[in-house]
C-alpha cells in the first residue's frame, strides 16, 4: 500500500503563473502581497498620503548611496578629505552620487515637513494613534541626528565648523553639559575621534534604529489602518473603501519617482561643492549650517549670558515635548483644521517663526558688507577647490625627511647602506625584505665595535643567508654603523 | 473557552506576521525602485577600479635630455618613483643608469641584478658594470658578460617630453631567463 501523495496544484501554462506558482510555494509571496496591496483606504486614494511612503524611498536612497559611499570613504582626520575629493574628482559618478546622498537629506527634510504638515491638518494622529505619532517624533529627532553627524564626514572647512559650533551648544546642557561634549567629540577639541564617533552614530547606531522605528511606525500604521479624509470617523471609518491598489501605488510610485528625479537632475546640474581641507586655524571662517539649520543657529544669535541656557536649551526641550504630546492634549476626534485652531494655529505660527528666522539668517550674513564679502569668498574658495585637481595624499614615509635633519655621519652612512648595496636585501631605511631581516634595533643589541667587528668579518648565519663582508675604510664603517645603530 | 482563546491567539499571531511581512515588502519594493534607478551611477562607481587609467604619475623626471647628449659612459642618476595607490603616493628615491646616445636615442637600464637584486656599479676602470654581490658583470649596453645573473640588465621604458627625458621606472622577477615586469 503505498501513501496517496497530494498532488501538485494545478499550474498555469503561462510561464510567468507557473513562475509565481513556484515561488508562491515556497514563501507565500502571494498572500504577503496581498496583505500589503489591498490595504483598504477609507474615502479612496489621494496625492496627499503620498507623504509617508516618499520618505521611505528617499531613505531607501540614501541607506543605498550611503553604502556604497563607503566603498572608499575612510573615517579619519587624515584621510577623509582626501578620500572625499578623490571620490568627487576621480571616480566615475562619484560626485553624482555623492551629491544625491547629500541632496537627499535635504529632500528628506522637506518631504517631512510637507508629511508632518498633512498629519496636523488632516488631525491624522487622531483616535488611537499616540504611538504611531509618538514613533514618527522619534523618527524626526533620528532623521535630524543623522544630517547633523554626516555633515561632518566629509572634514572641508564648512563641515568641521559647523560641527565645531553645534558640538559647542551641548557644553550648555546644565550639570553634564562639558562632560557630554567630551564625550560625543572624543575629547576637549574636535579631531580624528569625532570623525570616528560621528561616522559610528552616521553608519550604524543612527540607521539601526531608524529602521527599528520604521518598522515600529509602519507596524502603527497598519494596526491602526489610514486615517482617511478630514470628514472620516478615525476610529471607525464609515466611507466607502477601495484598496492601497492600484490607484495608491501608483501614486505612491509616482512620487517615488519624480523624487528621485529631482534629486538626479540637481545633481547633475549642481554637483554638490566640497571645501577645502579643515584648517581650524583659520579664523576668518564664518561657519554656517546646513539651511534646515539655519533658523535654529539665528535663534541662537539672539540669545546671549543666561538667555542661552533658556531659549538655547530648555524652550527647545519643552517644543519638542509639546510637538511629541500632541496626540495626547488634543483629544477630540475632530479632525476639520478650522475647528481646532490652537494646534493648527500653533503649528502655522511656528512654521512662520522657524521660516521667518531663516530668512533673517541669510539676511544677516548678506547685508553686512564685510560678512557678506567673507560669505562669497568661501563660496569661491569652495568652487576653486572643487575645480583643481585631484592631488593624492602623501603617504607615510617620514624616513627620509629623518634623514635629511639628521646628523651627518648618519646621512652618510645612509649613503653608504644604499650605495653598499645593503639596502638591496635588508630592504629600503633598513626595514628588512624577504631575503634578510629588519637591521632596526641593532644599536640596543651590539655595541659600537662588535657592529663594526661583524660587518667586517660576518658570522656563519649572516654569510649562509647570504651576508658579503662590508669592505670599507674604517671611517666609512663608522660612519654605516651609526647610521645602522640609530635605526629604531 | 480554552479553544477560543486559542484560535484567537491564532487569528492575532497570522496578523502580526502580515505586518510584519508588510513592512518588509516596502522596504524590499521601495529598495528595488530605488536601487533600478541608480543602477547604472552606482556600478559606475563601483566598478572604477577596472577602469585602466594611465597615470602621469607613473613618469618620472631623470633630467634635461640635453645634459645626457654627449655622454662617454653610462651615468647614474637618482630619480624619484611616485607610486600611486588610489588616494594616496609613496615616493622614494631610487638610481637608474642613463647609457650614451646611440643614433640619438637614449637608453635607460635599472641599476637592480636579475640575479638576486643587487646594485650593479659601473666600473670605469673595466669599462664595464660590475654586481657587487656575486660578480656578474655586464658590457657597456647591459649585454651580459659574465656570472651568476640569467640575463642582461633591464632596460626600462623612456621618452623625451618638452627636453625632459622621462623614464617608466619598473621591477621585473629576478632569476628569470626573460624580463617579466612585476605589477
Ligand atoms: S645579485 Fe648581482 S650577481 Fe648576484
Amino acid at each position: 500500500m503505498s501513501t496517496p501523495i497530494t498532488p501538485e496544484p494545478k499550474e498555469g501554462h503561462h510561464f510567468i503563473e507557473r513562475a509565481d506558482a513556484w515561488l508562491d510555494a515556497r514563501t507565500g509571496i502571494d498572500s504577503i502581497l496581498h496583505e500589503s496591496l489591498d490595504e483598504p483606504i477609507h474615502g479612496g486614494a489621494r496625492w496627499a498620503y503620498v507623504f509617508g511612503s516618499g520618505l521611505l524611498f528617499l531613505f531607501m536612497s540614501q541607506v543605498i548611496t550611503g553604502v556604497f559611499l563607503t566603498f572608499y570613504y575612510v573615517p579619519s582626520a587624515d584621510h577623509a578629505h582626501t578620500v572625499v575629493s578623490y571620490m568627487v574628482k576621480v571616480v566615475s559618478s562619484g560626485s553624482f552620487i555623492r551629491s544625491i546622498h547629500a541632496y537627499g537629506s535635504s529632500g528628506i527634510i522637506i518631504v517631512l515637513c510637507l508629511h508632518v504638515g498633512q498629519t496636523i491638518l488632516y488631525g491624522s494622529y487622531k483616535g488611537k494613534r499616540e504611538l504611531l505619532w509618538l514613533s514618527g517624533c522619534i523618527l524626526m529627532a533620528l532623521m535630524l541626528g543623522m544630517s547633523f553627524t554626516g555633515y561632518l564626514l566629509p572634514w572641508d572647512e564648512k563641515a568641521y565648523f559647523a560641527t565645531a559650533v553645534g558640538t559647542n551648544l551641548i557644553a550648555e546642557v546644565p550639570w553634564i553639559g562639558p562632560l557630554l561634549q567630551k564625550l560625543v567629540r572624543g575629547g576637549d577639541q574636535m579631531g580624528t575621534l569625532t570623525i570616528s564617533r560621528f561616522f559610528v552614530l552616521h553608519v550604524f547606531i543612527l540607521p539601526g534604529m531608524l529602521i527599528a522605528f520604521i518598522v515600529g511606525h509602519v507596524f502603527f500604521f497598519r494596526k491602526a489602518g489610514a486615517a482617511g479624509p478630514i470628514n472620516e470617523d478615525p476610529i471607525e471609518p464609515k466611507l466607502p473603501s477601495v484598496p492601497f491598489y492600484p490607484r495608491q501605488v501608483l501614486m505612491d510610485a509616482a512620487f517615488a519617482v519624480v523624487l528621485i528625479g529631482i534629486l538626479a537632475v540637481i545633481a547633475k546640474m549642481i554637483p554638490m561643492d566640497l571645501g577645502p581641507s579643515a584648517n581650524p586655524a583659520d579664523t576668518h571662517f564664518l561657519p554656517r549650517p546646513e539651511w534646515y539649520y539655519r533658523p535654529a543657529f539665528q535663534w541662537l544669535k539672539y540669545l546671549s549670558g543666561r538667555w542661552s541656557l533658556v531659549g538655547g536649551i530648555i524652550m527647545p526641550a519643552i517644543l519638542a515635548l509639546v510637538f511629541a504630546a500632541v496626540p495626547f492634549l488634543d483629544r477630540k476626534l475632530e479632525r476639520r483644521p478650522w475647528k481646532r485652531p490652537i494646534t493648527v494655529g500653533a503649528f502655522l505660527l511656528f512654521l512662520v517663526c522657524y521660516t521667518g528666522l531663516g530668512f533673517a539668517s541669510y539676511h544677516d550674513d548678506y547685508s553686512d558688507p564685510a560678512m557678506a564679502a567673507q560669505m562669497h569668498k568661501q563660496d569661491a574658495d569652495s568652487q576653486a577647490f572643487m575645480n583643481s585637481p585631484f592631488i593624492p595624499e602623501t603617504a607615510g614615509g617620514g624616513t627620509p625627511a629623518n634623514v635629511a635633519s639628521a646628523d651627518p655621519i648618519v646621512v652618510k652612512g645612509h649613503a653608504l647602506f644604499q650605495s653598499q648595496s645593503c639596502n638591496s636585501c635588508h630592504g629600503e631605511d633598513a626595514t628588512g625584505t624577504a631575503a634578510a631581516p629588519a637591521l632596526t634595533g641593532v644599536g640596543a643589541k651590539y655595541s659600537e665595535a662588535q657592529l663594526e667587528a661583524l660587518l667586517h668579518a660576518p658570522n656563519i648565519k649572516m654569510t649562509a643567508g647570504g651576508m658579503q663582508p662590508v669592505a670599507l675604510e674604517a671611517k666609512d664603517l663608522e660612519a654605516l654603523s651609526t647610521y645602522l645603530r640609530q635605526l629604531h | 473557552m480554552a479553544v477560543l482563546k486559542e484560535i484567537e491567539e491564532e487569528i492575532k499571531d497570522s496578523l502580526a506576521t502580515s505586518r510584519r511581512s508588510f513592512v518588509t515588502t516596502m522596504f524590499a519594493i521601495s529598495g528595488a525602485i530605488v536601487g533600478g534607478l541608480l543602477a547604472l551611477p552606482l556600478f559606475r562607481f563601483t566598478t572604477f577600479p577596472l577602469k585602466k587609467v594611465e597615470s602621469e604619475g607613473d613618469w618620472s623626471d631623470v633630467g634635461p635630455a640635453a645634459d645626457f647628449a654627449a655622454l662617454t659612459a653610462p651615468v647614474a642618476k637618482t630619480i624619484t618613483v611616485e607610486r600611486r595607490d588610489a588616494w594616496q603616493t609613496a615616493s622614494s628615491q631610487t638610481a637608474v643608469y642613463v647609457l650614451p646616445a646611440k643614433d640619438g636615442v637614449l637608453k635607460i637600464l635599472s641599476p637592480v641584478c636579475p640575479h638576486l637584486g643587487c646594485s650593479v656599479q659601473w666600473q670605469d676602470a673595466q669599462n664595464k658594470f660590475v654586481c657587487p654581490c656575486h660578480s656578474g658583470s655586464f658590457a657597456m649596453d647591459g649585454q651580459r658578460l659574465g656570472g651568476p645573473p640569467p640575463r642582461s640588465m633591464d632596460a626600462l621604458e623612456s621618452k623625451v617630453e618638452n627636453g625632459t627625458l622621462k623614464v617608466r621606472y619598473r621591477y621585473f622577477r629576478q632569476l628569470v631567463n626573460t624580463q617579466e615586469p612585476m605589477a
